[in-house]
């Protein structure tokens, strides 16, 4: 106990030291590189929730992580498997004092609130950027947040299961309903529907982002239940695109390109290319302006990406599918727009009305629109 | 949507799940059952399920077959499993402390070793289709069977008579209800109890080799989600009796199924309680099983959870 409370003081000690030292200096210094001076170069911590090449959500984010290390002046530092919990608070302090970090990429949904934003008030110099919160003023100005507009490619995978089915049951293997998972699952209904009005999307919460026994369950369930295509919202689909081969139906990948995994039934995937936000918001760190709060795109900005099409998919779907995601590139197709009924028949955008990409409003999303079966 | 549940298709897919899920229980549970009877209790072995999944998938992706990756998972359930053995062996050491550490060393290994392996393709254990008669693909997938699970319900019964007839088992028996009395008849009381927990842990190995190499299939590091811990939960309210573990084994992989089963027909509220339902069970059978002041019928006398003293 003694000990402990030697070398915490010893380190406070330190750290004062060195912050006299670096005062002198740094009021010449903008926000974010102060940090990393001493280094010279800027460091970046990257935290992930899981295992960093898990074919999922995580890779994404690794792969991106693993882009920044060609950059010039930037150093990686990562940390796996953080829970979300206040275990990522003390990861990301450790991150800005031992490593010196000057920018943090915080990747996990429930990583935000409160822990972001309580270690972002902590350490007003170091950038915190999080993946997918919904940043608002009012909030520390040294944090923001990024994420991309998946859910105009899930809407691309939901075009080619309608054409891919036989049955018009879709299922769509969901971890948690929350606005993002919700948006995907709607988004795949819509395009689903917009190819075939009779296809329905039956949802499956496991109630986590990584419990694999559970999803192939899910999967299982469903494939008996006469689904056709599968497609997931979880942290790695590997089970569930596996199980989906295994059981001879269709699947569509999430978060990277899972056809290895399947190479007969994989249609189309969306994912996700986290190397364009990435890098706008450290070079912005490394060019010293203000931290960007609030990033989105979508395919036109290069934020997501479609997997190439499998061998199951047809020359019509192919057509109409590049002529949807070439009116998403140009930037005027809308998926959500009245009038949009949920499931329970009540009317949550009414006729007329236009929620575009950019709408925050879809950033809340609670319902599942109507021909998804299942329930918030 | 709301065309109610088809009891046929539910009870289907509740034997599916008995086919898939109850394996690892079931092996997890008789390898403590094993331990428990002579006097030990391991509670390591979620540490070895997930050592057992991590190696058996290395194995039979460096050699390409799934069966040697099994006996490989075995293998090294056995090395934690003596590492166990030994440690209680030593004067003044608490087994459940010890289980609890075995834990955390076991998964953190297999995280550690492990890393290489989440990406490649190892292959997978073969399994019977004797649903192949069926047209209906629900039935057909429902009765696909891997080797794994008779094999561990023949077991089950054999150590059940194993511990009722044979000398072996009951000098277990003996050792785990008192070892005094163990000692005075020449019994090597600690040497039995080392080899009681080594062979738990190769059971609770091949739990987990099972795991990787067929269902859900894979090596990831969220694997297991505490089926483990589930198992030796399990043990107790069997009764140490291996019979008895298996049935509570087949009902849990039934309860596991249960949740996305009913989901994906359209039962969609309350689908967290469902989920839930292999843990309220454990809850529920665990109080059933217990009254307050009187020891667990069957428990052997030795065992520091239970301990009569």
């Amino acid at each position: 106990m003694k000990e402990m409370k030697y070398s915490a003081s010893r380190r406070n000690w330190l750290r004062m030291m060195a912050a006299l030292g670096a005062g002198a200096v740094s009021q010449f210094i903008p926000d974010g590189v102060r940090q990393a001076m001493a280094a010279s170069k800027l460091v970046v911590g990257a935290i992930y929730v899981g295992a960093k090449d898990d074919f999922g959500y995580n890779q994404s984010q690794a792969e991106a992580a693993a882009a920044l290390r060609k950059l010039p002046g930037v150093r990686v530092v990562e940390e796996e498997r953080v829970p979300e919990t206040i275990a990522v608070q003390k990861t990301m302090e450790a991150m800005v004092n031992e490593d010196g970090a000057g920018m943090v990429f915080a990747t996990s949904f429930g990583y935000f609130s409160p822990y972001v934003l309580k270690v972002a008030q902590e350490y007003p110099s170091v950038d915190f950027s999080h993946c997918g919160g919904l940043w608002k003023p009012g909030m520390p100005k040294n944090a923001g947040s990024f994420f991309g507009y998946i859910d105009e490619c899930v809407y691309l995978n939901g075009m080619a299961a309608a054409y891919a089915s036989k049955s018009k049951k879709l299922g769509f293997v969901a971890a948690k309903p929350i606005p993002q998972v919700l948006r995907n699952i709607n988004a795949f209904l819509l395009g689903a529907r917009s190819v075939n009005p009779a296809c329905t999307v039956s949802v499956i919460f496991t109630g986590d982002w990584s419990l694999p026994v559970k999803e192939a369950e899910a999967s299982n369930s469903l494939v008996d239940q006469g689904v056709d295509v599968l497609t997931c919202h979880v942290d790695s689909p590997k089970v569930v695109i596996e199980t989906a081969e295994r059981r001879g139906i269709y699947c569509c990948g999430y978060h990277v390109n899972q056809a290895v995994l399947a190479p007969k039934g994989y249609l189309t995937g969306a994912e996700w290319n986290w190397e364009t936000p990435y890098t706008i918001l450290v070079n912005n760190a490394m060019a010293g302006k203000p931290m960007i709060n609030f990033l989105r795109g979508g395919l036109k900005e290069g934020f997501v990406r479609t997997s190439p099409f499998g061998p199951a998919v047809s020359a019509k779907a192919k057509q109409h599918s590049l002529a949807v995601k070439a009116r998403m590139m140009a930037g005027d197709f809308v998926i959500f727009k009245g009038p949009l009924l949920d499931n329970s028949g009540k009317t949550v955008i009414p006729a007329g009305v236009v929620q575009a990409q950019r709408d925050e409003v879809l950033e809340s999303m609670n319902y599942l629109v109507d021909g998804v079966i299942g329930h918030v | 949507m709301h065309d109610g549940v088809a009891l046929g298709s539910l009870l289907l897919a509740l034997l599916g799940g008995i086919m898939r899920v109850s394996t690892p229980f079931l092996f997890v549970s008789l390898g403590e059952c094993i331990t428990e009877i002579s006097g030990r209790i391991n509670l390591g072995l979620e540490g070895t399920l997930v050592f057992g999944a991590m190696s058996g998938y290395g194995v039979s992706w460096l050699t390409g077959s799934p069966w040697l990756g099994v006996l490989a998972a075995g293998v090294s359930g056995m090395l934690l499993g003596l590492i166990h053995g030994l440690l209680c062996s030593l004067p003044k050491v608490n087994d459940i402390a010890v289980g609890i550490a075995m834990m955390l060393f076991g998964t953190g290994i297999s995280f550690f070793i492990g890393k290489p392996l989440i990406q490649p393709e190892a292959a997978m254990l073969p399994s019977w289709h004797l649903g192949s008669w069926s047209h209906d693909p629900q039935v057909r997938d429902a009765l696909r069977v891997n080797a794994l699970l008779p094999l561990g319900l023949g077991l089950a019964a054999l150590l059940r008579l194993a511990f009722k007839r044979t000398r072996l088992g009951l000098v277990l028996r003996l050792v785990g209800d008192n070892a005094a009395a163990a000692r005075a008849l020449g019994y090597h009381v600690v040497r039995l109890r080392i080899l009681a927990t080594v062979a738990g842990g190769f059971l609770a190995g091949i739990g987990g080799a099972f795991l990787s190499l067929y269902y859900p299939g894979g090596w990831n590091e969220g694997l297991s989600s505490g089926q483990g811990l589930m198992a030796v939960a399990l043990v107790i309210f069997a009764r140490w009796d291996p019979v008895r573990c298996a049935l509570a084994a087949l009902l849990f992989g039934a309860a596991g199924a249960l949740g996305p089963a009913l989901q994906s027909q359209g039962l969609t509220q309350g689908y967290y309680l469902f989920n839930a339902a292999p843990y309220v069970l454990t809850l529920i059978l665990m109080t059933l099983s217990w009254r307050p002041g009187q020891t667990l019928a069957g428990s052997p006398g030795e065992l520091s959870l239970t301990n009569r003293s």
